[in-house]
């Protein structure tokens, strides 16, 4: 069977890495910023499961660090949730130019 | 090309498509809503690799867990049909240029580079049965430690986030 060559796979990957990364960077808004970390982590799962399945292939290492990714991002996003339901609710606002308390 | 081609480049599109829109919208429900079809195409991906484990991982976790987990903030945080602030331009502006500049390098990198199997013979089917015994196998290549480390970091990070998003009481903030 034909199969899509691996390049295009990296350039999706890499693609959706630096919309994650301009998102991180440009946003204002912290629940957006969680979102962009998402489609990071999104990303590098893509390319943990293309070089298992097309160089790799007698391994299953991909899929474990895929699993091991998935999991991490879960404890992540459960921790800031709560950072950022706190600093709602001392701040009444989101927004990372106002909640500047901690700010050297 | 085959079906199973056209399928992938049709899935990547939606996957790009909607992550844009995830970072480029100023409706934050509506950037909800795109990540969350967003990772649903990845998963798509992940099904026409034959990733069938790694799929469901995907629509269990992402989907149906941190996607809902952030719309559920969104409710709580913010009011319905509030545009977001413009972000800042000089902040706009360096962005751009940092992922721009780094998708170059990357696409340069990867056109340049020819990837080759390393071994061609003896594919393992990621089956569950495969990733099952071989996460669980200390002796050739398991990932056993791997996995008890994991579960403590799970633990540590529910007792912490209920530590932090614990209400004290009027007492206590006094």
């Amino acid at each position: 069977m034909e199969q899509v060559p691996l390049s295009h796979v990296l350039i999706l990957s890499s693609t959706l890495f630096f919309l994650g990364v301009y998102g991180f960077f440009s946003r204002r808004n912290l629940i957006t910023m969680l979102m962009s970390v998402e489609l990071i982590l999104n990303s590098v799962n893509i390319n943990f499961i293309a070089f298992n399945k097309y160089l790799f292939p007698h391994q299953l290492e991909g899929v474990f660090f895929t699993m091991f990714i998935i999991v991490v991002a879960a404890a992540e996003i459960s921790l800031s949730i709560a950072i950022v339901i706190n600093l709602y609710r001392r701040f009444k606002t989101i927004d990372i130019e106002d909640t500047t308390t901690m700010k050297f | 090309m085959s079906a199973s081609t056209i399928i992938f480049y049709v899935l990547a599109t939606l996957v790009l498509v909607f992550g844009a829109i995830t970072v480029f919208s100023r409706k934050i429900f509506r950037a909800a809503i795109s990540l969350l079809l967003s990772l649903s195409f990845i998963a798509g991906i992940y099904l026409l690799w034959g990733m069938d484990f790694i799929a469901a991982l995907q629509i269990i976790i992402y989907v149906g867990g941190i996607v809902v987990l952030i719309i559920f903030s969104i409710f709580l945080t913010h009011r319905a049909g509030e545009k977001l602030s413009k972000p800042l331009p000089k902040r706009l502006l360096s962005a751009g240029i940092m992922a721009v500049i780094g998708l170059g390098f990357t696409s340069w990198v990867v056109y340049n580079n020819a990837f080759a199997p390393a071994v061609t013979s003896g594919a393992v089917e990621p089956t569950v049965h495969n990733i099952g015994l071989q996460m669980l196998n200390y002796t050739s290549y398991g990932y056993v430690f791997p996995f008890e480390v994991i579960n403590i970091l799970l633990l540590a990070a529910l007792v912490g986030s209920i530590v932090i998003a614990i209400k004290k009481t009027n007492k206590e903030e006094e």
